[in-house]
């Protein structure tokens, strides 16, 4: 089972995005799909270390629902922000200390935290053990640092790495 | 009504491409420029997008597809670059 | 009222567009300025998609889906290009005017050695 479906999750990733690139679900397209679906997987095997595991599949819709909302609240306060006076600003860089380990976990917080509020995630301490944030207005720093952690850590820890 | 908003949303795209070659050319620092370039591409795709709308045609979709795919290499490529000094190792 | 939705979609949408680009011709330092493009854009292009599947898929010919793997992608990529433009940035010890922490190690050696690279070859 291992060696003929390596990632069980990635072929109806791909067999969903081949339909979408063709924009048809004709019968013949689905199995088109699903056979690259198995095919490129099997032989991208190298670039995969780690297996994926998904432990919560309604964490994860949860969080990604969580973040959908943040987007959109995001972009309404960074709007207000940038129309604003910009000597108002008060930009800072701020550490993240991180618990997640796998690779996976930490590209999607790091993505996360550049989509919503306010924040970009600059850069990766090499021992993996902080993440350094810029924020565009953090008046508090202490509880940017909290609501990351509580908000998006959390659940993809929850996710990906349950004990 | 779609005909009303069209406009109005092809003058604000196209202002923010004007502002996008203000920062492109002034920009005092490279990673400035850059991020002028990338902005560049998205704001391109908001144009293509709003052009097949405004003809009816869903044929500008490759060509979003296409500037997505190649605006993201290059400014990883350009970044890389900044980053090592040298792309090919 | 799918006009007004629409209208509603393709208007947000180029505001936030416009928006994200005012931020990045406005602000004062590469980190601030970083911000605006990447959220604002990456929302107002993605609204203007979503509108334009929606005005595919409305006018009788079948489902148009397509735009929705460029809104993915979109929102894929752009923090991807943001986290590494901050990380060029920092790497050149650009002008802020945030306090930059200084015990950070940089991630890639200055010069030609090659630093610990993120792939772990076989």
């Amino acid at each position: 089972m291992r060696r003929l479906l390596p990632h069980p999750l990635l072929a109806p990733i791909l067999a969903l995005i081949w339909l979408l690139l063709n924009n048809s679900a004709a019968p013949g397209h689905i199995l088109l799909g699903l056979l690259l679906g198995w095919f490129i997987p099997w032989f991208t095997l190298r670039f995969w270390p780690e297996r994926v595991r998904l432990r919560r599949p309604l964490t994860l819709l949860r969080f990604i629902a969580v973040v959908l909302y943040d987007i959109v609240l995001a972009n309404l306060i960074v709007a207000r922000r940038i129309l604003g006076r910009p000597a108002a600003l008060r930009p800072a860089f701020v550490r993240v200390p991180l618990e997640l380990k796998s690779d996976l976990a930490i590209s999607l917080l790091a993505n996360t935290i550049c989509l919503t509020p306010g924040t970009v995630s600059a850069q990766l301490t090499p021992d993996r053990s902080c993440l350094l944030v810029h924020g565009l207005h953090v008046p508090d720093a202490e509880a940017l640092v909290t609501s990351i952690k509580q908000r998006y850590e959390a659940p993809l820890k929850e996710v990906f790495e349950s004990c | 009504m779609l005909s009303y908003v069209l406009p109005i949303a092809f003058a604000l795209v196209a202002l923010a491409v004007v502002l996008n070659f203000w920062r492109l050319i002034r920009g005092p620092s490279l990673p400035d420029r850059i991020l002028a370039l990338d902005t560049l591409y998205v704001n391109t795709i908001a144009l293509l997008v709003l052009l097949g709308i405004h003809l009816a045609s869903p044929l500008y979709f490759e060509a979003a597809l296409l500037i997505a795919l190649m605006g993201f290499v290059g400014t990883v490529a350009l970044c890389k670059y900044l980053l090592r000094g040298d792309i090919i190792e | 009222m799918l006009e007004y939705l629409l209208s509603f979609l393709i208007l947000g949408g180029a505001a936030f567009t416009f928006i994200g680009s005012l931020g990045l011709a406005r602000l004062e330092d590469f980190y601030t300025r970083l911000h605006g493009p990447t959220k604002a854009t990456t929302l107002g292009v993605g609204s203007l998609l979503i509108a334009s599947a929606l005005y595919f898929s409305t006018r009788g010919e079948g489902m148009s889906l397509h735009e929705v793997l460029v809104t993915l992608f979109l929102f894929i990529t752009a923090p991807v290009s943001a986290h590494l433009l901050a990380k060029a940035a920092l790497h050149l010890k650009l002008p802020s005017l945030a306090a930059v922490p200084e015990d950070n190690p940089p991630a890639h050696p200055v010069g030609n050695s090659p630093g610990p690279g993120p792939h772990k070859r076989a």
